[in-house]
C-alpha cells in the first residue's frame, strides 16, 4: 500500500487497486493539489490521462465517502524511484464535466487531455490549446460517450433500391 | 483574425470551430506567447525550466519564415503523420503534428466486442508489435478475472514478445536506414524480419495481427520442431546485427546525420512522459521488464541498454543492441521452456477440447456459450503496463460485470512520444526532420487508434 504524500488534500480518498496499484479518488477541486503532492513525492511520470463515461454503469463499486459522477477522468502516475503506480480518479461531473489541466505540472499531458476532450467533451481548465485531436474539427458530438451510438452502414439487399 | 487560442475561457470559440483550422499551425501573429511557447517546444514548466514569454520572438513576422505542410502521405512520415513546419530558410522553428488520419475508433469498437474477441481488435493498434498489444490486453483481462496462467503459456508469451520486439526493431532499422538513403539496409532489415514472420505464420497461422495471445493463455501450442526454427532465427539475427554495424554504425554519412542531432535531456523526457528507447537514450535506465517485471522477465538474464546523450545515434544504438538482448532472452526461453498446458484449464475462459464436444451435450453448450456470449468478467477496473518496443504500453480496462469491456483504453507509447517531435526538431535543419521522425518511431495505427 502506498504511503500517502504528506501534503495531499485531506478530502482525497485512497484505496488499493488490483496489481498492487494505489487508487486515489478526488473531486475536481482537490485534483491539482493531489497531483502536485504526488509529483513532489517522487512520481516523475504522468503516463496517461483518459476518461470514462459511467452513464450505463451507475452503481459501480466505490469506496465509502465517494459520490460517483457520470464522467470520470483517470490519470495514471508512475514513480520510478519507488516502483509504484498511482491512479487518480477524478469525479469530473455529470452534465458539464470540467477539471483542471495537469499541463502546468506534467507537460506531457497536453495530447492526452486533448484526446479526452475530443472523445468525451470534458473541459480542462488551463490547457493551452484545447482542440480536437483525433476527430475532424467540425465533428459533432464526442464519440466515446455512452449515449453516442456506434452507427451503421446501410446494407444493400437484393430487392432494395439500388445505388443508382 | 484575432487570437484563436482555444481554451475554456473562450467557450464561444470552442463551440464555433467549424474547420480543421485550430488543429493546424497558425502564423506567428495569430498566436499568443503561451501557445507559441508550447509549439516551439518550450513546454517545460518544471522547476528551473520555466518558460519566459519575453524570450520568444513573437512580434517579428519575417518574410523569410514560411509554414509548410509535410504529410500526411509523405514517405518518411511512416504512415499518415502530418507535420506543419515553420521554416526560417533551411531551419525548423516550430513544428506541430496533426494526427487523426488513421483514427478508426478502436476504443469504441472494443466496447462492442466480447473479451474473447477483443484481441483481434487491439492487435491492430500497433501493427508492428501486435503481440505486445495482445499481451497488455490479456494481462488486464486476467487481472480482473483473477485466474492463474500456466507457466508454459507465460514463457511462450515472453518468447513471442521478444521475437516481436526484434521484428519491430528490424522494421525500424530498415525504414530509418532508407530514410537516410541506405536502401540496402531496407532490404536487409525486411529480409531478417521475414524469418520471424514466417515463424509467426507457423505458430499462429498469420504473419501480422496474430490474435495469438488470448485471455487464459495462448491460442495454440508450439508446433513440433519449433526449437530448430528458433535456433536458426537466433543465430542468423545475432550474426546479422554485426553486419548492420559494418553497414551503418561506422558509416561516416550515417554518423554525421545521427551523432549530436536532436538531443533531449532526461528532465525534458520525463516531463513529456516519454518512455522506451527515447527515455533510455537520455540515461534513465527504466525498462519495465527489469523494473516492474511482468510475465517471467524476472527469471531471465538480459541487460537494459542505456544511452548518454539522448541524440539520434543513442536511439539507434539502443534499438540495435536491444535486438541482441532479445536474442539472449529467446535463447533462455528455448532452454528453459516449461512443459505443461499452453492455456489455463479454467473452464470459465477455456472451451472444452474438441473430442469432448462430439460426445457431450454440455460440452457443446459450453463451447457455444463461450464463443457467442463470451465469459463474464467481474466488475472492477485495472491498469496493466508492459514494455513494448516503443515504450510503456498500458491497458486500462473497466468491466461492469458483463461479457464486454465497459471501457478499454490503451496508453499508446507512440501517442505520447510524438509530443517530443516539436522539441527535437526545434532549431534543426529541414533534412533532420526525417531522422527525428524515424528515431521517435511513431506507429500511426497506435497513435490514432
Amino acid at each position: 500500500m502506498i504511503t500517502v504524500p504528506a501534503d495531499a488534500p485531506a478530502q482525497a480518498i485512497w484505496s488499493e487497486g488490483r496489481a498492487a496499484d494505489a487508487v486515489c479518488f478526488v473531486r475536481p477541486d482537490d485534483y491539482l493539489a493531489t497531483v502536485r503532492a504526488l509529483r513532489d513525492d517522487g512520481f516523475e511520470l504522468c503516463l496517461d490521462v483518459c476518461g470514462v463515461d459511467y452513464l450505463e454503469h451507475p452503481g459501480r463499486p466505490l469506496p465509502e465517502g465517494v459520490t460517483g459522477t457520470r464522467f470520470e477522468v483517470v490519470a495514471n502516475f508512475l514513480s520510478m524511484s519507488k516502483r509504484q503506480r498511482v491512479r487518480v480518479r477524478v469525479m469530473a461531473g455529470d452534465d458539464a464535466p470540467r477539471v483542471t489541466s495537469l499541463f502546468s505540472l506534467y507537460a506531457g499531458t497536453e495530447a492526452p487531455e486533448r484526446e479526452v476532450y475530443d472523445m468525451f467533451g470534458i473541459l480542462f481548465d488551463g490547457h493551452p490549446d484545447l482542440s480536437r485531436i483525433l476527430m475532424p474539427e467540425d465533428w459533432e458530438g464526442h464519440p466515446l460517450r455512452k449515449d453516442y451510438s456506434v452507427g451503421s452502414v446501410p446494407v444493400q439487399f437484393k430487392d432494395g433500391p439500388g445505388p443508382r | 483574425m484575432t487570437t484563436q487560442v482555444r481554451n475554456v475561457d473562450r467557450l464561444d470559440i470552442l463551440a464555433a470551430g467549424v474547420n480543421e483550422g485550430s488543429q493546424e499551425l497558425k502564423p506567428r501573429e495569430e498566436v499568443n506567447a503561451e501557445e507559441l511557447g508550447r509549439e516551439v517546444g518550450a513546454v517545460l514548466r518544471l522547476q528551473g525550466l520555466k518558460l519566459d514569454p519575453n524570450s520568444i520572438d513573437i512580434e517579428n513576422p519575417d518574410d523569410e519564415r514560411m509554414i509548410i505542410n509535410m504529410g500526411p502521405s509523405h514517405p518518411s512520415t511512416h504512415g499518415v503523420l502530418r507535420l506543419m513546419l515553420e521554416l526560417d530558410g533551411e531551419f525548423v522553428m516550430r513544428t506541430k503534428a496533426v494526427i487523426g488520419y488513421l483514427h478508426t475508433g478502436m476504443e469504441k469498437t472494443a466496447e462492442n466486442l466480447s473479451f474473447m474477441q477483443g484481441g483481434t481488435n487491439v492487435t491492430r493498434m500497433d501493427y508492428l508489435s501486435p503481440v505486445g498489444n495482445e499481451t497488455a490486453y490479456c494481462l488486464a483481462v486476467e487481472s480482473l478475472l483473477d485466474i492463474d496462467i500456466p507457466a508454459r503459456a507465460t514463457w511462450i508469451r515472453m518468447m513471442m514478445n521478444e521475437l516481436n520486439r526484434i521484428s519491430s526493431h528490424l522494421v525500424w532499422l530498415a525504414t530509418s536506414g532508407m530514410d537516410l538513403g541506405s536502401t540496402s539496409m531496407m532490404i536487409y532489415g525486411l529480409r531478417e524480419r521475414e524469418l520471424i514472420l514466417a515463424f509467426f505464420e507457423k505458430i499462429a497461422g498469420l504473419r501480422l495481427n496474430l490474435n495469438y495471445v488470448r485471455p487464459g493463455g495462448v491460442a495454440a501450442d508450439l508446433p513440433d520442431g519449433w526449437e530448430d526454427d528458433i535456433e536458426v532465427i537466433c543465430d542468423t539475427i545475432n550474426d546479422r546485427t554485426y553486419e548492420y554495424d559494418t553497414l551503418l554504425t561506422g558509416q561516416p554519412i550515417f554518423r554525421q546525420r545521427m551523432i549530436g542531432v536532436a538531443p533531449i535531456t532526461a528532465e525534458e523526457a520525463l516531463s513529456l512522459g516519454l518512455t522506451g528507447p527515447l527515455l533510455r537514450s537520455t540515461g534513465v535506465a527504466w525498462d519495465l521488464r527489469r523494473a516492474m517485471p511482468y510475465l517471467a522477465y524476472d527469471q531471465v538474464e538480459f541487460d537494459v541498454i542505456v544511452g548518454t546523450y539522448g541524440d539520434n545515434f543513442d536511439r539507434y544504438a539502443i534499438r540495435l543492441n536491444e535486438i541482441r538482448e532479445s536474442v539472449r532472452i529467446i535463447r533462455q526461453c528455448l532452454e528453459r521452456m516449461p512443459s505443461g498446458d499452453y492455456r489455463s484449464q479454467d473452464p470459465k475462459v477455456t472451451p472444452p477440447p474438441r473430442a469432448r464436444i462430439g460426445e457431450s451435450m454440455e460440452a457443446l453448450i459450453h463451447h457455444f456459450k463461450l464463443f457467442t456470449e463470451g465469459f463474464h468478467v467481474p466488475e472492477g477496473e485495472t491498469y496493466v503496463g508492459i514494455e513494448s518496443p516503443r515504450g510503456e504500453l498500458g491497458c486500462y480496462l473497466v468491466s461492469s460485470g458483463g461479457a464486454k469491456p465497459y471501457r478499454m483504453h490503451t496508453r499508446a507509447p507512440s501517442f505520447t512520444n510524438l509530443q517530443a517531435v516539436p522539441l527535437l526538431m526545434r532549431g534543426g535543419s529541414m533534412s533532420d526532420t526525417v531522422t527525428v521522425i524515424s528515431t521517435v518511431d511513431p506507429v500511426m495505427g497506435e497513435v490514432d487508434r
